[in-house]
């Protein structure tokens, strides 16, 4: 009988983005248990809902994430528009379009990043993060801020962005694709980091669909699954299919993750095409009765925001489910098995972003 | 409207068949979430099917009722139940991976759910 | 041999300048929408107090009998929620960004008489 070790790993660890902790229990450099260990920065964010308006929440909402503070925001006003029946007009949806593939290809630049980083191909972590910087200059050209945007409104959005802008945006956006596309094929074709990945924490499908794994967790492992496909905010008009792997492995996730990178950039062309001139919010009287499921795809996965109001000012409950708190069973099915220093390369594989989780 | 999202109400002694059923038919579980009403609590199991959305909602007079654990049929299940257990109190039998209490550390016990009488509930937790 | 695929990349950030800038000894680009810190035109401003009733974190404190507006800018999250809501414009974002503090202090602006 070999003895069990117990290794914490976490909160603080140089890999993690956010504190996450995990017991694991390890026999001679295989992990055999893994117990998780949440809840080192819950906010209580859903209580705060009982003391701000309804409408002033989007401030709180978009802060709950610094990674995917947009959608959070978007999701939010998508759930209230709902519930108040609102129409919110088309070049606000376009905008928001365009916003939220911005949010993706910056949130996959940093996974990136954060994956090279955590198998020690420091160099690499580094040119990817100088190519998201470029990204983060045109949203703040266009919204104020480089990480939280602060443009959704219920209603609508709080800017406009002209249309030439629009369209310079698409050709710098062209011309990085030359830059991403030399150093994401370091991640496709080198050896080096191939070794690392391929054959690591193999999830099968049947897996990821019962233990409701969403996001490129799911679609690496061959479940073609995208909340983008539900039709909200002039997705409708937008051509995409969500890109699906089979391999069920971390390079599959990777793999899924970079090619949704260049399928963005496809995606806010289009959307810029698209566009018509038109008043951008629609004015908000009364207040919200009723409630509402919203679903989304952030970077990650699915998100839900359920709102649920009768009629006064304050929501009566708003729960948010964000997509890595349903990715950490799927994390905690394929943890036993691999080797210690395979685990944080598992664990950024579902790209945690545990701030959301907690809100 | 984007997209038809049904509504069942069901009673906690069917929540284990209906459960069972839906796994049988494919469906995935997204969500378990919890409402405090004015007249006691209101639980909500969501499910999805190719955006096919159908959600399951039991009303529990008070906290201490027993809820049956979905975790046999739906391992993630403990997350969601844990997590109920830990903001509102409520009594959930035979969770896949129990933390007792110890999901979500807070000041205050059941946060969402305070209790009504002070002789019970209240203080720190751990 | 797929390795060394990062060989064109690396030479030439050996012959490149540094990506990274030497803020904040050297300048920074602003656009013009940045939203950075809420400067005031105090002497249109009537007092009415909508702006400390819409500000998300209560930073703001308007005392109409001294005729003061204050604002916590450490509070502050530059949302811009003030400037949307005032009645007569007299609000509106730098592009700068607050400068550091050592202490904790509230700015106030009293409008002349």
């Amino acid at each position: 009988m070999t003895k069990r070790t117990i290794i914490p790993f976490g909160p603080q660890h140089p890999v993690l983005p956010e504190p996450i902790h995990l017991d694991l229990v390890l026999e001679d450099e295989k992990v055999v248990e893994a117990i998780p260990s949440v809840g080192f920065i819950h906010r209580g964010l859903e209580k705060l809902v009982e003391k701000k308006d309804f409408q002033d929440y989007v401030y709180v909402a978009e802060r709950i994430c610094g990674i995917c503070s947009f959608i959070h925001g978007m999701t939010y006003c998508i759930a209230v528009e709902e519930v108040m029946k609102l129409d919110v007009p088309e070049r606000a949806q376009y905008l928001r379009v365009i916003w939220s593939e911005l949010s993706r290809i910056h949130s996959h630049l940093l996974w990136l990043g954060l994956m090279a980083d955590s198998f020690g191909f420091e160099s690499l972590f580094m040119h990817t993060w100088r190519l998201r910087e470029a990204i983060l200059d045109i949203i703040e050209e266009t919204t104020g801020g480089r990480v939280i945007f602060g443009s959704s409104k219920v209603g609508g959005v709080r800017k406009d962005v002209s249309d030439e802008k629009l369209k310079l945006i698409v050709e710098k956006l062209k011309k990085y694709e030359k830059e991403i596309k030399e150093i994401t094929d370091v991640f496709v074709h080198d050896a080096s980091v191939k070794h690392r990945l391929v054959g690591v924490g193999i999830l099968s499908k049947n897996d990821a669909y019962t233990l409701g794994a969403v996001g490129p967790t799911a679609r690496g492992s061959g479940v073609s699954q995208d909340m983008r496909k539900l039709g909200y905010a002039a997705y409708r008009n937008i051509n995409f299919e969500p890109i699906v792997e089979t391999a069920g492995d971390c390079y599959a996730r990777c793999m899924v993750r970079v090619r949704e990178l260049f399928q963005s950039i496809d995606m806010i062309s289009q959307a810029v095409n698209k566009i018509q001139a038109g008043p951008i919010e629609v004015k908000v009287t009364g207040t919200p009765n009723g409630e509402f499921f919203a679903r989304t795809e952030q970077p990650r996965g699915e998100v839900i925001y359920y709102a649920k109001a009768d009629g006064d000012k304050f929501l009566k409950r708003l729960r948010v489910r964000t997509p890595t708190f349903a990715n950490i069973p799927a994390l905690l099915k394929v943890l036993p098995g691999s080797s210690l220093a395979d685990v944080p390369v598992l664990i950024l594989t579902i790209d945690p972003c545990i701030s959301c989780t907690e809100r | 409207m984007i997209e038809e999202q049904k509504l069942i109400n069901i009673e906690v002694k069917e929540l284990q068949e209906r459960v069972k059923e839906f796994y049988g038919q494919g469906f995935r579980l997204v969500q378990i979430c919890c409402t405090k009403l004015a007249e006691g609590l209101e639980l909500n199991y969501s499910f999805d099917k190719n955006f096919e959305f159908i959600n399951l909602r039991i009303n529990l007079a008070v906290a201490n009722v027993e809820v049956p654990s979905v975790s046999n049929i739906y391992w993630n299940a403990f997350l969601y139940e844990n997590e109920l257990h830990d903001l509102f109190g409520i009594n959930i039998k035979n969770m896949a991976i129990d933390y007792k209490g110890s999901f979500y550390r807070t000041a205050v016990k059941w946060p969402f759910n305070p209790p009504l009488d002070t002789a019970k509930g209240e203080g720190k937790n751990d | 041999m797929p390795f060394f695929r990062m060989t064109k990349t690396v030479l030439m950030s050996l012959f490149k300048r540094p990506a990274t800038v030497k803020y904040p000894f050297a300048p920074r680009t602003y656009y013009a929408n940045t939203r950075g810190k809420v400067l005031i035109e105090v002497n249109n401003c009537i007092f009415c107090g909508i702006c400390q009733r819409k500000c998300p974190t209560a930073a703001i404190t308007v005392a109409k009998a001294d005729k003061r507006w204050v604002i916590n800018r450490l509070r502050c999250i530059s949302c811009g929620a003030c400037v949307d809501a005032c009645p007569k414009k007299c609000l509106k974002l730098d592009t700068q960004y607050t400068p550091v503090q050592t202490a904790k202090s509230e700015e106030s602006f009293t409008q002349n008489a």
